[in-house]
């Protein structure tokens, strides 16, 4: 058996030991539709074949932009196969970004979705010389655009198929000639700072990673997992082909975006992984639905919920819990969690993680109360995702884990976390600068995060991003994410930025969740036209201030971060959003830029004044641009009064 | 006059075949009022056609008379190179002709996957008794339906809302709700009444995308009243345009706009 170095010899393993078992399966027209691995097999390859007919060569780049379909998957493993780089792009981009990222990978295809991308890629075309060929999955809208260089992906499968003679002793040469430490993938991280940078990963790192997860987790075969997120991040690509081709576990495509929640519902995955965003949007969604339900429904589901949150997690770690406990909870499985689980698509996992960003200890601890295994893992795209994770029976909301198998660990002086494991990138592409300040000659990778290992555990624990964490104008420690991420778990708080850096006292922005708040004010009928009418609400002003007053006295009870409480707020009057560069697409906060976009806000936090008129530019999803005024009311909060402890104090006392 | 001859191509390059329906002379009165008045033009195979006009002109009226469901004093309706004789509405549907209704007419108890299924009413031939109990062929018939409806399901991109009540769904998935189940009878010639009738912008670009996929896709014929004149200028091959109850203008939107008579009846002249 040839060794298993590539992703093309993982597919003709699969198919040889697993030829009849379903490697992808997408829900079209409303029937769930199958691939088995020996068709998956047959279909990249006639891409492949395809894709060599239309000239593409080693080495060569080729832009994959669509929502999570079998087709976008299939088409990295044939551009694989003939040993060119798949470089998966957010779907959700608007042209601006697919330009630079194209043009820094100087792409020679694209394989797109549909005519949105298509039109997107036919706008910045102009400016990408390198780009030759567009390929597209669905034709919609499509018929009547000039078709010399934009095929459909079928066609080239059509082709691939008719010129197999012609062209497969050279499909067979290239894909044996992959070898262990050729790139597998390019994958560009979404930077919360600065413009995007191409990661590359070898087919070591990817495979390496994916057996050591998948052992860890004792994954096989049969797991099936639903991909959703988007395939430009790393862990999509991690779940969705490295551990898939590595166990030969079936991969499992929504019917849309927007059907997600019910397509989760029908597959019940056995392995699950979900931003923390996720999980609270799904405790939103339930509170919200269990408000409306019966007086008694509503009792019951109170009822045992406190029960659960008392015993389900002690039940799920194998502690000792007491006889009628361990009765009534059995008696709740199947009135309540049961069904709630079925409802959340829970019903099979075995293991689910989330990452990205701190957990609520409240959100954390309610899903593992109801007997989910919610684990919680700590990684980046450097690393083929993988760094710390939580083994079963030691997981908690505090920490991130222990290193994953292969990962060494080291805390710099300053506090900053390094790793070094098989996973850790080749380089950032075109970008020697950049790889020679992250990564050092011995291997390791610095990860911007400060945090320490916990004595006793071994447990690794993150404070905030490294260069975020820093002082207030007294001393005290400041780290912004963790109040903020304080804030997130009031399910009216969607987003928080804490601003306080060399400043006298901590102040924040905010973001209501519109779906949460819109839903109490339909029940109390409280009218509105938009967001912004919405956030200026007195009323929602009220509840936002009884929030961040809550986190303040929570705070205070904090040994390090006391000093954090909010002494003054504002709710921003847009949602921070991706398409103004507010936020990365995964989401996170790009706190410069939001600093100095709003910087009037920020001021008017600090100078005392009750409101403050501003004027802001907003990016429509097609890219048209437009502006919102706005006149916010500036709130001041109760805070604890605390003894200061500076930074010092704090490392002192942990001496 | 370029177009009105017969097949011809347009501008973005799709080709129009020879007429599909004719209005020869119509004239439609009730009691003392005429609605409209001598009215003639045609509809050419594989077109979008619009009929427009200021409030009262007789534009839903005329597609009415299209639909079968007013028969018209004087004139003659001439659809698929036979004149047509008076008909039910339903007669008329059996023949090819599909529409959607300006305010909204679907099922509110039923999901959407039903309303549509509705649509399909023309194509099932088993009796009701049969599919009541899914015996004989009523199965097999049906799966042949759903197939279908799950294709325009697909087209419409209203997958999330499959099995939600039509009544629960917002203004605009209601009007592709309903669009929907007029496409799925398959129809030669799509009545659209309004078809973005109190849409915000978003909407209304999600709708027009919507109409010239279904032109281009299907081949489907297309003839809608709209108020919007924006929209119809960029959507139509040709316009016809009515005031009180008789035709002032027809041809190519942009023959249209220079009309001298459009233009007053829509700015208003000094008498």
């Amino acid at each position: 058996m040839a060794e298993l170095t590539s992703i093309p010899r993982l597919l003709a393993r699969n198919s040889r030991a697993y030829g009849a078992r379903p490697a992808y399966r997408e829900k079209e027209f409303g029937i769930w539709q199958s691939w088995t691995w020996s068709e998956a097999e047959a279909e990249i390859e006639a891409l492949a074949l395809g894709l060599l007919d239309i000239g593409l060569s080693p080495g060569e780049h080729v832009a994959i932009i669509g929502r999570n379909r079998p087709q976008f998957y299939m088409a990295m493993v044939a551009v694989q196969s003939v040993a060119a780089v798949p470089v998966p792009v957010y779907q959700d981009s608007v042209a601006e970004e697919i330009a630079y990222v194209l043009d820094h990978c100087g792409a020679r295809m694209a394989i797109v979705e549909d005519q949105e991308q298509v039109d997107k890629i036919i706008e910045i075309r102009g400016r990408l010389p390198g780009l030759s060929e567009i390929l597209y999955v669905d034709k919609r809208g499509l018929r009547k655009y000039d078709h010399t260089h934009l095929t459909p992906l079928e066609q080239v499968q059509e082709m691939g198929r008719a010129s197999k003679d012609r062209h497969e002793a050279e499909l067979n040469r290239r894909r044996d000639g992959i070898g262990y430490d050729d790139t597998c993938v390019m994958l560009y991280t979404s930077g919360t700072t600065g413009r995007p940078k191409g990661v590359v990963l070898s087919n070591r790192n990817i495979i390496e990673t994916s057996k050591a997860s998948a052992e860890f987790d004792k994954l096989t075969e049969t797991e099936s997992v639903l991909a959703y997120l988007p395939m430009a991040w790393v862990g999509d690509f991690i779940f969705s082909i490295g551990q898939a081709y590595w166990c030969g576990f079936c991969v499992n495509c929504p019917e849309q975006t927007s059907t997600m929640y019910e397509n989760l519902h029908e597959i019940g995955p056995t392995y699950f992984f979900a931003p923390p965003r996720y999980f609270e949007e799904r405790i939103t969604i339930l509170t919200i639905r269990m408000e409306d339900a019966g007086a008694i429904k509503r009792g019951m589901y109170k009822w045992f919920m406190k029960l659960a949150s008392r015993v389900g997690p002690r039940i799920l770690d194998g502690k000792p819990v007491g006889v009628l406990d361990r009765v009534l909870y059995a008696v709740g499985n199947v009135l309540v969690y049961r069904p709630v689980r079925n409802r959340a698509g829970m019903s099979n996992v075995r293991v689910a993680y989330t990452a990205g960003e701190a957990i609520g200890p409240e959100i954390f601890d309610f899903w593992r109360s109801l007997g989910i295994n919610l684990k919680q893992l700590y990684g980046q795209t450097e690393a083929s995702v993988f760094i710390t994770q939580q083994p079963d029976n030691e997981v908690r909301a505090d920490t991130v884990g222990v290193p994953s198998p292969g990962v060494e660990l080291r805390i710099a002086e300053s506090g900053e976390v390094f790793y070094r494991s098989p996973g850790v990138f080749v380089e950032y592409y075109k970008n020697a600068e950049s790889t020679a300040s992250t990564k050092d000659a011995e291997g390791w990778v610095a990860t911007g995060d400060a945090g320490f290992i916990e004595e006793g555990t071994g447990h690794l624990r993150i404070i905030d991003r490294a260069k975020d964490v820093g002082k207030l104008a007294n001393g005290a420690l400041f780290a912004p994410k963790y109040v903020e991420n304080k804030l997130k778990f009031f399910p009216n708080i969607l987003e928080a930025v804490v601003h306080g850096a060399d400043r006298e006292y901590c102040t924040a922005f905010i973001n209501i969740d519109l779906t949460a708040v819109g839903n109490w004010a339909e029940r109390n009928n409280i009218a509105y036209a938009s967001y912004q009418e919405l956030a200026g609400h007195q009323q929602v002003l009220d509840t936002v201030q009884a929030h961040v007053e809550e986190v303040n006295r929570s705070l205070a009870t904090d040994d390090m971060l006391s000093g954090c409480q909010i002494h003054r707020f504002l709710v921003l009057h847009k949602e921070l959003d991706a398409d103004d560069g507010e936020l990365t697409r995964t989401r996170k906060v790009r706190r410069k830029i939001i600093g100095e976009k709003f910087h009037d806000l920020v001021a008017a936090l600090y100078d005392g004044s009750e409101r403050v008129s501003t004027e802001t530019e907003v990016t429509y999803e097609d890219g048209r641009k437009g502006s919102i005024k706005a006149t916010l009311e500036i709130r001041e909060a109760k805070t604890v009064p605390v003894e200061v402890k500076t930074l010092e104090d704090v490392v002192e006392a942990a001496e | 006059m370029n177009a009105l001859a017969g097949n011809y191509t347009t501008a973005d390059g799709r080709k129009i075949g020879g007429v599909m329906m004719e209005m020869k002379n119509i004239t439609l009165k009730f009691g003392g009022v005429t609605a409209i008045s001598d009215i003639s033009f045609d509809i050419h195979e594989g077109e979008i056609r619009a009929i427009i006009g200021p409030n009262g002109a007789g534009k839903s009226s005329m597609l009415n008379v299209i639909s079968g469901f007013y028969h018209p004093q004087e004139g003659e309706v001439w659809f698929r190179g036979k004149k047509r004789p008076p008909m039910k509405p339903y007669e008329v549907a059996r023949q090819g002709v599909a529409r959607t209704f300006q305010n909204i007419a679907l099922f509110d108890g039923m999901s959407t996957l039903d309303n549509i299924m509705t649509g399909r009413l023309t194509h099932m031939k088993a009796p009701m008794w049969r599919q009541a109990l899914w015996w004989g062929g009523a199965e097999a018939e049906e799966v042949v339906n759903r197939r279908q409806v799950e294709k325009i399901i697909d087209f419409l991109e209203i997958q999330h809302i499959r099995k939600t009540p039509v009544g629960r769904l917002p203004y605009g998935l209601k009007k592709r709700v309903e669009l929907a189940r007029a496409l799925a009878a398959e129809p030669k010639l799509l009545l659209l009444d309004e078809p973005m009738a109190g849409m915000n912008v978003e909407e209304k670009e999600d709708m027009s995308r919507f109409i010239l996929d279904v032109n281009d896709e299907f081949g489907t014929t297309i003839a809608l009243i709209e108020h919007d004149m924006g929209v119809v200028m960029d959507l139509s091959d040709r316009v016809v345009v009515m005031d009180y109850g008789r035709k002032i203008g027809d041809g190519t939107p942009d023959e249209v706009r220079k009309n001298q008579d459009v233009i007053d009846a829509y700015l208003g002249v000094e008498h």
